[in-house]
């Protein structure tokens, strides 16, 4: 079964905070659901199935008592910052087979109000198989991603000016978006004199620490046309996690290579037919490495696409990220792949800052990879379209 | 910016019960990997059940102690630095460890490397030793 057409996203809300000092992780989620079902034109007693990942606080049984929800479908798969992605094809897949009509996914956090950053050790967690082997060794965020940035140096001579492209981009959209963490325009020089966190990556090459969150809303196509808002309908969808296979690890590619195979069969497209593009951008890296194996471009050749502003809206051939992504704008409680979709489904409806909205956005794309880029990830690729 | 090795402490792993031969052998400053009797197969992290064919005929083998440096970050932010590395061993797999006993700067992609165990913990609560490697 195909979910193309099977659904549609009719809300769709971000968080404005970015610091949230005085507000629990539960608010937070509420507000998201609220902001999303009113920008649907639904209200709370419509939804009639609930998605959401490890930020939940209590899961989702907690979230649904909580929110006050009478639903009939539930799912809580966690691909790390990923997972809302992957929840926006579980909900068109349910909705497809009759388990729900009203899908609501919310996502939610406050890492900084709570003193968190990526550049601490994982904390030794029980019972996961792997960790007694890479505790000691001190794996974080941005080691893990710096890893993998310095083996694709190693093989493809990517180069960190190239890896600066993509914050350079960032910046460029942020300077419109009055809620973006970091507003100020940068250069490459910037980047590459920004204080080196874990070689090769400098602190501009990470994302922004922020507090916040995001909610869509997924509906049956009948539904969806009895509301006021722009149609903006599932295509296909793809997920694929990828691990370090026994020891077997190749770091220079991501999930993408099969997410992104998945989405463009089902979808019936190639990337020439995309428009716009949200890619998670946890690091400068992780959008040069999935742009490759999404097939934008050649494996190895991810740093010449992205050099010289080619992913600026307007200038490049491919603008991602115009609401100024994890990079710039917001990365709320460290997981990317809401706000990515929320920004495609802003690009599609028309309701991008003017300054950043691509010409006829009809097809877009919504693409996160959670996890690390040295261990294990999750890869998801959604493809959406105005109808 | 130091780029030399410093002493750290490294967080303490947990002993599973299937692999006290491993953090044993660790002690004694022998690198043990498992391999399967049925698909002939090398893996890392170690598993009881093959991560190739699911069969339970994995054996514990002493590794030649060496390999290259797959890939490494020096991570300069944090309480002491350190460098972060996968080693892909002389057997076949690669394994997150540290790079320890020398100068940052001169390390690279391809180097051959040895093991050199390190304890984990603090002197109040240590534990296990683990595998480092330092350039050949």
């Amino acid at each position: 079964m195909s979910i193309k057409g099977k659904a549609y996203i009719a809300g769709a809300f971000e968080h404005p905070t970015r610091l949230a000092e005085n507000k629990s992780t539960a608010v937070l989620h509420a507000e998201c659901a609220k902001g999303a079902l009113e920008d649907a034109g639904l209200s709370i007693e419509d939804v009639d199935g609930y998605f959401c990942a490890g930020d939940a606080p209590g899961g989702a049984l907690s979230m649904v008592d909580y929110l006050g929800l009478n639903v009939r479908h539930v799912d809580s798969t966690d691909t790390g910052g990923s997972s809302y992605i992957v929840h926006v094809s579980h909900a068109a897949q349910a909705i497809a087979a009759g388990k729900c009509d009203v899908a609501l996914i919310t996502m939610a956090g406050r890492p900084r109000a709570a003193g968190r950053n990526g550049v601490k050790p994982k904390a030794a967690s029980p019972n996961i198989p792997d960790v007694p082997f890479e505790v000691p060794f001190g794996p974080t965020a941005v080691n893990e991603y710096a890893m993998a940035a310095k083996r694709h140096m190693h093989e493809y001579g990517t180069t960190s000016e190239q890896l600066a492209w993509v914050k350079v981009a960032a910046s460029h959209h942020a300077q419109y978006n009055p809620n973006a963490r970091l507003q100020d325009v940068v250069n490459v020089d910037d980047v590459l004199h920004s204080p080196m966190i874990s070689d090769p990556l400098h602190r501009l090459d990470c994302c922004v620490v922020s507090d916040g969150g995001g909610a869509v809303v997924v509906v049956s196509p009948e539904i969806a046309k009895s509301l006021k808002r722009p149609l903006v309908r599932v295509m296909g969808a793809g997920e694929s996690p990828k691990g370090q296979m026994g020891g077997k690890d190749d770091f220079t590619y991501t999930g993408a290579v099969w997410s992104g195979r998945r989405a463009f069969d089902e979808a019936g497209v190639t990337p020439s037919d995309i428009k716009y593009a949200s890619v998670y951008d946890s690091f400068t890296i992780t959008v040069v490495m999935q742009l490759e194996d999404l097939g934008f471009c050649e494996k190895g050749e991810g740093g010449k696409f992205v050099s010289d502003g080619n992913l600026i809206s307007g200038v490049g051939k491919l603008p991602i990220n115009t609401d100024g992504g994890g990079l710039n704008n917001n990365h709320p409680t460290s997981r990317g792949g809401m706000t990515k979709v929320i920004e495609a489904v802003r690009q599609l409806r028309g309701e991008a800052h003017p300054k950043v909205q691509v010409k006829d956005c009809d097809i877009a794309m919504a693409h996160g990879t959670g996890g690390g880029l040295a261990s294990r990830h999750g890869s998801a690729t959604l493809i959406m379209e105005r109808v | 910016m130091a780029a030399t090795y410093q002493p750290r402490t490294m967080a303490k792993p947990e002993v599973y019960p299937e692999h006290e031969a491993y953090w044993d052998a660790a002690a004694e400053g022998k690198l043990l990997v498992k391999r399967c009797e049925a698909c002939g197969e090398y893996h890392h992290y170690p598993r009881m059940f093959c991560p190739y064919c699911m069969s339970e005929k994995t054996k514990w083998e002493e590794t030649k102690g060496t390999g290259t440096i797959y890939t490494y970050s020096v991570m300069r932010r944090g309480a002491s630095p350190y460098a972060i590395a996968y080693v892909t061993l002389d057997e076949g797999p690669s394994m997150m460890t540290n790079i320890v006993d020398c100068d940052w700067d001169e390390i690279y992609i391809g180097q051959k490397v040895k093991t050199v165990f390190k304890q984990s913990g603090s002197q109040d609560d240590p534990g296990p030793y683990v595998p480092c490697f330092t350039p050949l």
